[in-house]
């Protein structure tokens, strides 16, 4: 079997956010990076879909020059192949340009049964990736997956468990398909020292738009339907009221706030 | 350049048939923009049978149903639900589209969009229609929502967007108001179809945090699991979901269903109560625009109080069970 995950690099939480507002887009150098937390459920998923099944994982990341250390990662936990892709050409691409271009190159990874990918990116939190990448591979589209029940490699089937508004939904899909894997499914591992050690050596092939055979006019800045227009702060919410004072009467106090919202019935 | 798309379409979400009010609330927004466009508000809704479905969108202020009805319908699939609804689209060209932001509208909007090859944004809490352009300007948060960003797609037709639950207004139920109905057939074999729902299994707690109008949440504070059966008090006794922080969920006292914030879910009750919550950053990116935000914590210096509307400083195990107590009495529970 053959697995693809797809990894992202996204700015740490803590760090300062930048915007180029020329260009709509979030400015990505010096600020500090790790990988989406949700693509570690996802490369974690793929390494227990590998031991359990058998196989060979390539992991995959579209970014600049240092999102190659999601790769690294990737490496010394185990995965088989990476590739980067790495062209000026993609930068600023929307979903539907990064879908585009990831679908190209797990076409040129070739004979591929499996995607897994994380069900969103901490920075644009769309979670339209996936299943964009789906669609335009042909694939079953098997998103918010909260669990993997069985993969049949042979009779080209995969049943999963997602996690949707109210309960669990049992679903059979065909092969190849992506899942887009949500957080609590799998306990990501870290990597081990010698693993560190093997991944540093590695030399990371990177593809460019050429490689993969994708056009310039779909990707990128160039290539993205939406524009950022505004960006604005939100209003500042202000501190409220402290209530203060005993416990029984300050509970007073509050359940009459509440009950004045007209909310609770 | 003469353009023919027209219209402000909304998607009317289902489950094996069955919907909720809330399933019509984008009929609100949808007529607000296509009154500011000089157009008209439309639904679709693809099912088993939609009959039902589409006379209640009609009430809801649809002035047409799109509607496409047959047995690979039944139950939600995106592969068969997207290639039908791209049928319609295709043929009917709006000029607007919009789904909510739930998994099944977030699973079709995103296969319809690469299908069609156009822009989507997502998740907007606000829309509004640039006067020039007469393009839509889709507001969302962005950042863990210490920014706003206004988008427009002024490149791909129709404009397709996600927005999130009960940001705007619900639309008036009248049966007075009727849809004109335009049935149209798109059928697919059952071997075409890629995935297939064997089964779905309720959640005994009904966690649907998205749709809560009142959402009660412990955090770390909460200590454990019996903490957690004080909190659960709290929102029952409310009629209310129980959240979490992660750093309850990540505890194993609550599971992730529950979590809010960042890498959990985006909420938007009337009523927010954290207990035991500090008010990280990715937290708040989470809750922050709730309509009225109580905080619960010993400690006074927690950042949650900042942007609490009600802040009370103490333990939330001497608070909470008066709280429920005194709501009991007062609401003759
Ligand atoms: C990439 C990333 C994503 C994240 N995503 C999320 C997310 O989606 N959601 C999320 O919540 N967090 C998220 N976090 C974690 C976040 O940074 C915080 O660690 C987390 O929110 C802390 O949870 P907490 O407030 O429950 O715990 P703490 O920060 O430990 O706070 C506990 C609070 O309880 C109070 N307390 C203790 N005892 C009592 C008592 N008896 N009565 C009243 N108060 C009491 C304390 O004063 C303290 O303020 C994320 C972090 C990262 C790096």
């Amino acid at each position: 079997m053959k697995i693809v995950v797809c990894i992202k690099q996204v700015p740490d939480t803590e760090a300062e956010v930048k915007w180029d507002l020329q260009k709509g887009t979030l400015k990505r150098e010096g600020m500090d990076s790790i990988t989406n937390p949700f693509d570690e459920f996802a490369l974690e998923e793929a390494l227990l879909t590998k031991e359990k099944y058998d196989g060979e994982i390539v992991a995959i990341t579209m970014g600049p020059d240092k999102a190659m250390d999601v790769l690294r990662n990737a490496l010394a936990l185990g995965v088989d192949q990476v590739y980067h892709i790495n062209d000026p050409a993609i930068a600023g691409s929307d979903t539907l340009g990064t879908s585009y271009v990831l679908a190209k190159a797990i076409e040129k990874v070739g004979n591929v049964d499996l995607v897994f990918c994380g069900k969103q990116a901490t920075d644009g939190n769309t979670g339209i990736v996936s299943p964009e990448l789906a669609t335009r591979l042909g694939f079953s589209q098997l998103t918010f997956v909260a669990k993997v029940d069985e993969i049949d490699a042979a009779g080209k089937k995969i049943k999963v468990q997602r996690g949707i508004e109210g309960g669990i939904e049992t679903v059979e899909a065909k092969l190849p398909a992506v899942v887009s894997v949500s957080k609590g499914i799998n306990e990501p591992r870290l990597p081990n020292l010698m693993g560190i050690r093997k991944a540093a050596k590695v030399q990371i092939p990177a593809w460019d738009c050429d490689a993969i055979g994708a056009a310039k006019d779909k990707v990128g800045t160039e290539g993205s339907h939406g524009k950022v227009v505004e960006l604005t702060t939100p209003p500042p919410r202000s501190a409220g009221e402290m209530l203060k004072g005993e416990m029984e009467e300050v509970a007073n106090v509050l359940v009459g706030k509440l009950l004045d919202l007209k909310v609770i019935k | 350049m003469a353009d023919e798309h027209k219209d402000v379409w909304v998607y009317i979400e289902h489950k094996d048939g069955v919907t909720t009010p809330m399933s019509y609330e984008l009929l609100g927004a949808g007529k607000m923009l296509a009154d500011t466009l000089g157009s008209k508000v439309c639904a679709f809704v693809i099912g088993e049978k939609t009959e039902e479905i589409a006379k209640n969108a009609g009430n809801y202020g649809a002035a047409t149903v799109y509607a496409i009805d047959g047995a690979s319908f039944k139950t939600f699939r995106p592969d068969a639900f997207a290639k039908a609804g791209a049928s319609l689209v295709s043929k009917f060209k709006p000029d607007i589209v919009l789904y909510r932001a739930t998994t099944q509208g977030q699973d079709l909007s995103a296969a319809m969009a690469a299908q069609l090859e156009v822009g989507l944004g997502s998740d907007a809490i606000d829309l509004q229609i640039d006067a020039g352009s007469k393009t839509m300007k889709l507001t969302r948060a962005a950042f863990g929502g210490n920014f706003l960003a206004t988008y427009m797609n002024t490149r791909s037709k129709p404009q397709m967007a996600t927005v999130r639950p009960k940001v705007f207004p619900m639309p008036q139920h009248d049966t007075a108001k009727n849809a004109e109905i335009v049935k149209e057939s798109f059928s697919m074999a059952e071997d075409d179809a890629r995935t297939k729902v064997l089964q779905f299994s309720q959640s005994e707690v009904a966690v649907n945090l998205i749709e809560a109008d009142i959402i009660v949440s412990g955090g770390r504070g909460v200590g454990g699991s019996e903490g957690f059966s004080v909190v659960k008090a709290l929102a029952d006794t409310l009629g209310g979901a129980m959240g979490a922080s992660r750093a309850a969920v990540d505890s194993g006292w609550v599971p992730y269903e529950h979590q809010v914030g960042q890498t959990g879910k985006t909420v938007k009750p009337k009523i927010y109560i954290a207990c035991g919550i500090s008010g990280a950053i990715q937290h708040l990116a989470g809750m922050r625009t709730s309509d009225c935000i109580v905080a619960i914590n010993k400690d006074a210096e927690a950042p949650i109080f900042k942007i609490a509307s009600f802040g009370i400083v103490g333990d939330y195990k001497q608070i909470v069970p008066k709280l429920v107590e005194q709501f009991k009495q007062k609401l003759n529970k």
